[in-house]
């Protein structure tokens, strides 16, 4: 089994090795976080760069500001589309950064430059349905004050964030109590059935006009400016200057209304963000650039490429530490509990959570996505290992020490035998959990199904939604046959006979 | 061949044996009898290290079981053990059983071969069930079984703990003639633990009956019988009788 997962390995490997062709110009890796406007713009930023002959990557939709930022930090990415406001509220809250020549000075001390703003303000605001306000009579968000029945639900991001709610309730003497955290996608589809009264909005997004909401107005001047710039690396001025200078070309090209647009175009109308980024390109800047399209089928079987990359590695990972350490469980019972302990806590971190604190230390990509999956399948295997171990009949294990068998070949050949049908199911719950939870990868820009996840549940497109769900769905059932077929072929027939 | 000196053992609030000391002859077939509970078995595993007495010490031979891992599985190698139900491997077929450890010795393969057609013949174990598994075994199949493997290094010692405790009567009148015309062609040093008298009387030379963690008596089933040490073996004797067969020496 190990050499046919080696091998599967070797595949996954080359397949993924062969994919980096060794070209001309500089490399370029922009990122985007996961919204529609921030893979719109991070979109034209890679093809503007291409257009100069950098060899540019956009890693999108990637899970959140941490992950964008200390990827940028730790030189993983190279330049992504950032807003004012949240490198003044988030990331250097605490700082009080007054004005944009504080904060690029801020920058500077990290290696990192900003561009100017690129022409629109993308700040947070409260919506409601238009009919609903209209009915409650709700035009300015003080106004919210006499309302403190209303069913609010906001995005989780602007739940924690310094100048998100807590901060927003507290300028306005806000008492709604009911309040609850939710992605930002799923909070207007909970406006249109009406579980929710009030969210918060993008002053950009799309949905404005098309849901009818009405957009309340900020009357105490609470939200700060949220303008949109590109934050890009220090040294990308020497390492790509052609590249940076071509991209710097987009400050100033874009105003709301046309964002609202390019939004519009790219969540409503489902127009893929690689083309309507190139449509803007062209008609704003004048620039052709190559919109590459991937069939449905070559997409899957890049995300199963992926995907299978992230299982594989993991799980083979996660098989040789666990075994031995379940081993050592049985042989130990007090050492076992701690073993089993510290694993059992592994699990009940988040996975969100585990992905955001390896990024640090890891990075962005696979490597991340890698070791929290190892984390995870530790405990079923260590677990199962242990009590096959532990379930061996007394008189079993005291006849083989009573033939006279040194301990090491008890183990090989008497006690890891017995359990083996317990290990095997300890790696089958590994291996099922992990193909499930590795569609949190993409948050992290680790690609595989969770990719075409995230991107539908961000375009409401339940097409693209079932492109990963389904196959992960499959692949979670292959790899549960697959495990009931290797358990056929190891568990020695002796111990079958009794089932 | 053993010979115990002043050995204790005890489990948690069980003192499971009081001091003893015991000498049990080479070349006959010795037999610990008692009620359960009365710390038989816990004597037998002394005898091969599987238990280590708290006080006092097994002398093997003459030498004390040695205290180094390896050397122990060495001795382990000379003293054959089986015990109820056979506690055979149950992912390995009978054959594989009876020859693992001559494998793990690397004995070449003829050698395996011949010795276990002589154990075949000696259990009388039918060749056809060889590469069953002990799942498809009858209880009497395995426990012949279980004495082949006990019995394949050619040890000097067997030690068999109550080997036909868990069989249905008819097969375990079989089983006991074939014990002890087993015993007789071997004549190796037998330490047999039972709670049955008869099976004692029939299969044994010499008696070692005890209670509660001590050695009430040892000595040939008349001696208990014509000198008990005390109330207790004749009441032991009387609470089995009638015998079904008679008495052997």
């Amino acid at each position: 089994m190990t050499r046919l997962g080696a091998l599967v390995l070797g595949v996954l490997l080359g397949a993924s090795a062969c994919e980096r062709t060794p070209g001309e110009g500089p490399v370029v890796r922009v990122g985007s976080k996961k919204f529609t406007e921030s893979v719109i713009l991070g979109e034209m930023v890679t093809q503007v760069a291409k257009a100069t002959g950098a060899q540019a990557t956009h890693r999108r939709e990637l899970g959140g500001t941490t992950v964008l930022w200390e990827a940028l930090r730790r030189g993983e990415l190279d330049v992504y589309p950032e807003y004012t406001g949240t490198l003044r509220q988030e990331l250097f809250a605490g700082r009080a950064l007054k004005d944009d020549a504080a904060l690029r000075e801020a920058l500077e001390q990290e290696g990192l430059r900003m561009s100017a703003s690129l022409g629109f303000n993308d700040t947070y605001a409260l919506g409601m349905k238009e009919s609903e306000a209209e009915r409650l009579g709700i035009r300015r968000i003080s106004d919210l004050k006499q309302h403190p029945e209303l069913r609010v639900g906001f995005s989780n991001e602007f739940m924690e964030r310094g100048d998100g709610w807590p901060a927003l309730r507290d300028a306005y003497g806000l008492p709604q109590t009911e309040v609850r955290g939710l992605d930002h996608d799923l909070a207007y589809r909970g406006l249109e059935s009406g579980a929710l009264q009030l969210t918060d909005l993008y002053s950009t997004d799309a949905e404005i006009a098309a849901y009818g909401l009405r957009v309340l107005e900020d009357d105490r001047r609470h939200f700060p400016a949220y303008d949109a710039v590109l934050l890009y690396r220090a040294d990308l001025e020497t390492r790509a200057p052609l590249a940076l200078r071509a991209v710097r070309k987009l400050e100033g090209s874009l105003t709301e209304a046309r964002m609202v647009k390019l939004n519009a175009r790219a969540r409503l109308e489902r127009v893929p963000e690689a083309q309507v980024a190139s449509d803007f390109l062209k008609a704003s800047l004048g620039l052709t650039t190559e919109v590459r399209t991937q069939g449905t089928v070559s997409r899957v079987w890049q995300r199963t490429r992926e995907h299978l990359f992230l299982v594989g590695v993991s799980l083979l990972a996660a098989i040789a530490l666990a075994i031995p350490l379940g081993v050592l469980a049985a042989r130990r019972p007090r050492l076992g509990q701690v073993v089993l302990g510290l694993s059992s806590i592994i699990q009940t971190v988040p996975s969100l959570a585990l992905l955001v604190v390896m990024i640090p230390l890891l990075g962005i990509g696979s490597k991340p996505a890698i070791a929290a999956l190892f984390l995870y399948s530790l405990l079923p295997i260590v677990r199962n290992t242990a009590a096959g171990l532990g379930g061996i009949p007394w008189e079993v294990r005291e006849s083989a020490e009573a033939l006279g068998l040194p301990p090491r070949a008890r183990l090989w050949r008497i006690e890891l035998p017995m359990a083996a049908p317990s290990i095997l199911a300890g790696i089958q719950t590994a291996a099922v959990i992990n193909v499930g939870t590795a569609t949190l990868g993409a948050l992290v820009g680790a690609g595989g199904y969770g990719q075409p996840i995230l991107t539908g549940i961000r375009l409401d497109d339940v097409g693209l939604i079932l492109e990963g769900a389904v196959p992960s769905a499959v692949l979670a059932l292959l790899v549960s046959a697959l495990f009931e077929a290797v358990a056929r072929a190891v568990v020695p027939r002796g111990l079958r006979l009794r089932e | 061949m053993f010979t115990l000196e002043g050995v204790s053992k005890r489990f948690g609030d069980l003192q499971a044996l009081h001091p003893l000391t015991l000498t049990l002859p080479t070349g006959t077939t010795t037999v610990l009898i008692g009620p359960s509970g009365c710390g038989k078995s816990t004597l037998l595993r002394l005898l091969n290290g599987l238990a280590r007495p708290d006080t006092g010490r097994v002398l093997f031979n003459g030498h004390p079981l040695p205290e180094a891992p390896d050397a122990l599985l060495a001795v382990r190698q000379r003293v054959g053990y089986a015990l109820q139900g056979g506690g055979l491997f149950p992912h390995l077929t009978g054959t594989q059983n009876v020859t693992l450890m001559a494998r793990h010795l690397r004995w070449p393969e003829a050698r395996i071969r011949e010795r276990q057609g002589l154990l075949m013949d000696l259990t009388r174990f039918p060749a056809e069930a060889l590469e069953r598994y002990p799942g498809q075994l009858s209880g009497g199949q395995r426990q012949r079984v279980a004495l082949m493997r006990a019995l394949m290094l050619d040890p000097d010692v067997l030690l068999l703990d109550e080997p036909l405790g868990a069989l249905d009567p008819l097969v375990r009148h079989d089983l006991q003639s074939d014990l002890r015309a087993i015993f007789e062609r071997l004549g190796k040093t037998v330490v047999l633990v039972t709670h049955d008298l008869a099976e004692a009387a029939w299969l044994g030379h010499d008696i070692v009956l005890m209670r509660e963690g001590r050695v009430v008596q040892q000595g040939t089933l008349d001696d208990l019988e014509a000198r008990p040490a005390d109330a207790f073996v004749t009441r032991f004797i009387q609470a089995q009788r009638p015998l079904p067969v008679g008495r052997a020496g």
